[in-house]
């Protein structure tokens, strides 16, 4: 059970994010979460949306470099702590974090969503889960 | 009042220049067919024997020597002696990666210094000066050919190789140094330095520079002249055929001579290899017509150049060529060192990279920059930023080693590299030069 993250390299210039958010808007991609990683030089942006393969199509139509990773998608309560009490979980579980983002489930939901990359996606997910943490997959992303 | 090294040689007449010249290419010419067989094997494919070589005349109808030779016969193929006669070798990059080496016997250095002590006579250098040779000392020709040819004037020198700056100028002032032998660049660098530090061009010792190894401008000499306060002399060689003082510049400041008692220069066109008449463009060819361990016949520089025997007012008669006015090839020559695009390549291949890549050189405060823009592919890419960035130090630790220099790598869009009809421009030198 996993997530599919779109990344794309971007040069760090002005006017490139404009360009790839242009070609995601015409196809009608709608984004969950956007996260942004950059040296001096390029940069990196990594997508959540709901139709993975309507972007990563108009992406690669567009001459856009970019790959699909799996990443985890936690449920996260929106209170005090929260964060906290997964993290201690996945450190309990010897699981490292490569990198992570979070986003907001919409106005209806009691939680967040924090999207993980890890190396080991599946223990991972069964170390929350024994806890009852709540790990989510791409259709309910979609639906969203 | 003009000083010369070997006035003899130096202000000898045609008749004599060609003299020498004929009997030096015959004796060349069979010490090459009895010693070295990859150019044999040339000869015999071209129908030439050494009988067919009476002198200079004949001279085209020797085979060229190529920079693909050099890398075929490598290390020893073009060897005309045995090593054991042979007592250094310095280097330089080849067109694919892979180095030319070059043998010197005793005999080689003693004479390629007397070419850098005419080159430093000329420049009005003699025993009473403090000369600084701030070229680099190793595999590189610079500082070993003009350290030599200093010695033989007589100068006090200083042997200080290139770099570091704040020495290099702390040397200048203390031992009142007089002559500089540097890359033009680096003059002009050393002199914005002292400029900076408020030194005027009245307070600075130096007297006169002899800079190579790199292309200069007529504007970029006025300008060094004008910050230095000194006269600022060009000098021309090749590590093929021993290093810096195959030519030098003399008092008119207009032209190389090219030390014809050991040289026999030629310009063909670079397309058909016809021999052009003396004072019309084309390639430089270099016979070396004494070198022992090393003996170059009809070398292809690949330099677009122009010769002529007018007069010339320092009474010097061997032939002058001019600045060198391009490349028959694509070799670049950045911060005086030899750059092929074809390594760059090999290079980016090697590590996985497409040849999708531009070269982009320019002159920033008189020093030469080289960037690599190399295309992103799906292949190289991956969500991790360490990863792009470690995969990048990667590709600048093997330009590195491969060209000897520090290049800056770019990664770009893909496709966002210029193609003009199908095909990449991959070189874009913004040098003024």
């Amino acid at each position: 059970m996993s997530v599919k993250q779109i990344s794309v390299f971007l040069e760090n210039k002005p006017g490139t994010l404009l360009e790839m958010t242009g070609v995601l808007a015409e196809k009608k991609v709608d984004m969950r979460a956007l996260s942004l990683a950059e040296t001096s030089e390029f940069g990196i942006a990594r997508l959540i949306v709901d139709d993975v393969y309507a972007a990563a199509t108009v992406l690669k139509e567009n001459g856009f470099v970019h790959n699909i990773t799996s990443v985890l998608c936690v449920c996260i309560p929106d209170e005090p702590g929260g964060l906290n009490k997964v993290l201690q979980l996945l450190s309990a579980a010897g699981v490292n974090v490569e990198y992570m983002y979070a986003f907001l489930g919409g106005k209806t939901v009691d939680h967040a969503y924090m999207i993980f990359r890890v190396q080991d996606r599946k223990a991972a997910a069964a170390a929350l889960r024994s806890k009852g943490i709540r790990v989510v997959d791409q259709e309910e992303i979609a639906q969203l | 009042m003009e000083r010369y090294y070997q006035p003899e040689i130096e202000c000898a007449s045609q008749e004599q220049i060609k003299a020498w010249q004929d009997e030096r290419l015959v004796k060349q010419v069979k010490h090459v067919w009895d010693n070295v067989p990859y150019y044999r094997k040339k000869m015999e494919e071209k129908g030439v024997t050494p009988d067919d070589i009476k002198g200079r005349d004949d001279l085209h109808k020797l085979p060229f020597i190529t920079k693909t030779d050099l890398r075929d016969a490598y290390p020893y193929g073009l060897m005309g002696k045995p090593l054991k006669d042979c007592v250094r070798i310095h280097s330089t990059s080849g067109t694919t990666g892979k180095r030319v080496v070059v043998f010197y016997t005793q005999h080689d250095i003693d004479l390629w210094e007397d070419c850098c002590a005419r080159a430093i006579t000329a420049a009005g250098g003699t025993d009473e000066d403090v000369c600084q040779v701030a070229y680099g000392f190793g595999l590189f020709t610079g500082g070993a050919g003009l350290n030599g040819g200093s010695h033989k004037v007589g100068c006090l020198t200083i042997p200080i190789s290139s770099g570091n700056t704040d020495r290099q100028i702390g040397f200048i002032k203390d031992l009142s140094t007089t002559i500089l032998c540097c890359t033009p660049s680096y003059a002009a660098y050393l002199g914005e330095s002292m400029k900076e530090m408020g030194m005027t061009p009245d307070q600075i010792p130096l007297k006169a520079g002899i800079f190579g190894a790199e292309a200069w401008s007529e504007e970029m000499r006025q300008d060094i002249q004008n910050t230095l306060g000194i006269k600022a002399y060009d000098i021309y060689g090749l590590t093929e055929l021993s290093g810096p003082g195959v030519a030098f510049e003399c008092s008119e400041q207009n032209g190389m001579h090219i030390n014809e008692d050991h040289f026999i220069a030629e310009i063909i066109d670079p397309d058909t290899g016809e021999v052009l008449p003396e004072g019309e463009k084309g390639e430089l060819v270099f016979t070396a017509i004494t070198k022992e361990a090393f003996p170059m016949l009809r070398y292809r520089t690949k330099d677009i150049c122009m010769l002529s025997r007018e007069k010339c007012s320092c009474g010097r008669t061997h032939v002058k060529m001019c600045k060198p006015m391009g490349r028959s090839d694509d070799m670049l020559i950045i911060r005086g060192v030899n750059v092929f695009p074809s390594q760059i390549e090999t290079v980016l291949l090697n590590h996985g990279y497409p040849a999708n890549y531009q070269i982009i050189v320019d002159r920033v405060n008189h020093t030469d920059t080289l960037d690599v823009h190399v295309e992103m592919t799906p292949e190289m890419f991956t969500d991790n930023l360490g990863e792009v960035s470690r995969r990048q130090k990667e590709l600048v630790d093997g330009l590195r080693s491969m060209l000897g220099l520090t290049a800056k790598v770019t990664l770009v869009a893909p496709k966002s590299i210029v193609r003009s009809e199908g095909k990449a421009v991959r070189i874009i030198d913004k040098r003024k030069i």
